[in-house]
């Protein structure tokens, strides 16, 4: 005889639909009725888009390296940013800026490091928080070892970590759960699964209905929320880093969103992706929803916009100067390439540095 | 002061470190209650309790990549992955990651890990536990790789690479394990890294080696003097980086070299030594430079392993080829 054994759900949470309407019939999170704060994270999520559209067109024109976009995202990242505490670590993948723009990192400090120059990852915001991460999936367990640190420091600190849809798919992120799992870990893993990874379409990851359950799979409470939905991404947020906080251990998210742009600017998306998708993601963006939301509440109009607008063109010109003055002005030395090796210079890297002065690149690179 | 073998320098190294320093934590398969399959950790979960002596999940690649995390946080584990054999999953964190987190970051966040793995041939293991990959480590920049070969080395390397700043990768030549006894005291004196140590001195060939063969190279200086041949023997000990100050002044002294590892010959970290060597002591050599090392195959099973290692024979043979060039 059979008997069943163990069982799962997974709750999806929505309360700001498209339209810019609260769901109806759920209890919704305080943070809607707090405009001030929902106003200053709009503006957020607004300054990440125009600095986002302004490293696209750098890189267009020869100014930057390659970039990965933040497009679609800006709900995901604004709430996890603002959700966690200063002393709290973050370890991204590579898109999360308004993660980190929330954290104290500049947008100079974004344009550093993919303009080729690793002073970007000496960024201005928590000097614990981990730099951009390529490889994929491997800040997964850089937080789970910072949230094992904090736990055997015995303090009140909580790492999270983003991984994409893609990203799901690595041991990395299940080993990360395992860990978490076992050692109760002060940790919040969110899939920001934006429904690519690079030409590959989330339906080709495997055939689970949700990435979510992956981590019920390895014992932790896991839940999906419509990550183009500030409020309520930013509540599900909130109730995982307290959790963590609070010795409950840790949780996954996964905020469902969509790639509004290219993988980096090295990609062309129109090669395997039909654009009716991506026009009807257009109608599903998290700004879009939470300016009618704003407006409908009247706390937004169209001359706020324009003022917002003006202003983020404006903060983001700054930037993109202290950026260029970085580069040309102030560019790293032959010698910064061998100084950070290691702490103590080993006399062989002393020796290839003295020759590579003898030999510095010519033209503009 | 009791005399123990270089398993137990590595114990003795590990407590002495954790009851320093309390950001030391050490964490790997089956270190806690078992003590570690070589009994290695043996003790320490039980002086130290299980917040410092960690056995976790059977996951590598969770190992060494929670070991980046707590490191760039400020704590210095010693991660234990149980055979060389399967350290290969750790490379993603260990390169693209421990290696390079102070270069990436301008300094701002370090990675002071260490990676002890027991390490080479020789004991009748199964498949996957023999293997000598000192110059997958080595190739790396970033990293340090050292190799003990005797109990008070053992203590004394581990302690340094411990204390190091960066990381460090730090192999056991599992089949000297408990070959000999040395009296070690626990002073926490550590020894230098990115050092050779000159274990005999010679005049005539220089025999160049470190880990497990330094049994059978000084074995091998041994009957080379009884045919009155003096060879001086190097136990490089730092494989990367190297100091060749040590190597090539003895080469100026002697003229010849050998170089001997049980890994195998191709990209082997003697090819570094060897042109090294051509590149800044080609005038004082009398002689071409050889290698005896393990061969470009895999690493046999067991029944066979003996023939794949250089043994003294071998040693003696290399050295005598060598010396023909007057």
């Amino acid at each position: 005889m059979a008997s069943t054994i163990a069982s799962f759900k997974v709750d999806y949470y929505q309360y700001l639909d498209p339209d810019g309407r609260l769901v109806e019939g759920s209890q919704i999170p305080a943070l809607a009725r707090d405009m001030k704060e929902l106003v200053s994270l709009y503006r957020l999520m607004t300054l990440t888009r125009v600095f986002d559209k302004k490293a696209v067109a750098l890189q267009r024109t020869g100014k930057l390296g390659t970039y990965a976009s933040s497009l679609g995202h800006e709900a995901a990242h604004v709430a996890i940013g603002s959700a966690m505490r200063e002393e709290d670590c973050f370890a991204p993948m590579y898109r999360e800026y308004a993660a980190q723009f929330y954290r104290g990192v500049k947008m100079s400090d974004v344009l550093l490091y993919w303009g080729g120059d690793e002073r970007g990852n000496d960024f201005s915001g928590p000097k614990h928080d981990f730099p951009w991460c390529v490889p994929i999936a491997t800040q997964c367990l850089h937080a789970a070892g910072a949230a094992m640190a904090y736990k055997l420091y015995k303090q009140p600190r909580v790492a999270v970590t983003v991984v994409g849809d893609g990203g799901s798919s690595k041991g990395d992120f299940l080993e990360a759960i395992n860990a978490a799992s076992a050692w109760k870990l002060p940790l919040v893993l969110v899939i920001v699964n934006n429904q690519w990874a690079i030409s590959v379409p989330r339906s080709k990851q495997n055939t689970a209905k949700t990435l979510a359950q992956k981590g019920i799979a390895g014992g932790l409470p896991s839940i999906q929320v419509d990550g183009n939905d500030l409020i309520a991404a930013r509540w599900a947020m909130d109730k995982a880093v307290a959790a963590a906080r609070e010795g409950r251990g840790a949780s996954v998210i996964e905020m469902m969103t969509y790639r509004l742009s290219d993988h980096t600017t090295a990609d062309d998306a129109r090669r395997y992706r039909p654009q009716g998708e991506v026009d009807s993601a257009w109608n599903k963006e998290p700004l879009l929803r939470m300016r009618k939301y704003l407006m409908d509440q009247g706390f937004w109009d169209e001359v706020k916009e324009e003022e917002l607008l003006d202003e983020c063109a404006e903060r983001v010109q700054a930037a993109v100067e202290d950026y260029q003055h970085a580069v040309s002005n102030d560019p790293q030395s032959i010698d910064s390439m061998f100084e950070y090796m290691f702490k103590n210079m080993p006399h062989h890297i002393e020796e290839q540095r003295e020759y590579a002065k003898q030999f510095p690149a010519e033209g503009d690179h | 002061m009791a005399e123990i073998t270089l398993v137990e320098a590595v114990t003795m190294a590990l407590a002495h470190e954790m009851e320093q320093d309390p950001t030391v934590v050490v964490f790997g398969e089956d270190v806690g209650v078992n003590g570690g399959v070589f009994r290695a950790t043996a003790g320490l979960q039980k002086q130290f309790g299980d917040e410092r002596v960690i056995d976790t999940p059977l996951a590598e690649v969770m190992i060494a990549g929670m070991c980046v995390g707590m490191a760039a946080q400020g704590m210095k584990p010693v991660a234990e992955a149980q055979f060389e054999g399967f350290m290969y999953p750790m490379v993603d964190h260990l390169v693209n990651h421990a290696a390079r987190l102070r270069h990436r970051t301008r300094g701002r966040l370090t990675c002071p890990m260490v990676v002890r793995a027991p390490w080479g041939g020789g004991i009748h293991a199964p498949e996957h536990h023999s293997d000598s990959n000192e110059a997958t480590w080595a190739h790396f920049p970033g990293m340090r790789t050292v190799i003990p070969s005797s109990p008070s080395r053992a203590y004394g390397l581990l302690l340094a690479a411990i204390r190091d700043p960066d990381p460090v990768v730090f192999l056991e030549p599992k089949r000297i394990y408990r070959w000999q006894k040395e009296t070690v005291e626990d002073s926490g004196e550590e020894l230098p890294l990115d050092v050779c140590f000159v274990l005999r001195d010679g005049t005539d060939i220089t025999l160049v080696t470190w880990g497990a063969m330094v049994k059978e190279t000084m074995e091998a200086a041994q009957a080379l003097a009884e045919q009155g041949i003096s060879a001086e023997v190097i136990d490089v000990a730092t494989v990367a980086p190297i100091d060749m100050d040590t190597i090539i002044e003895s080469v100026e002294k002697t003229g010849r070299c050998v170089i001997v590892h049980e890994a195998p010959k191709h990209c082997g970290v003697g090819a570094e030594i060897a042109a090294s060597l051509a590149d800044n002591a080609i005038w004082h050599l009398k002689a071409p430079i050889k290698r005896v090392t393990g061969y470009d195959t895999v690493m046999p099973l067991y029944r066979n392993e003996m023939n794949y290692m250089p043994s003294c024979k071998r040693i003696v043979h290399a050295a005598e080829q060598v010396l023909r060039f007057e």
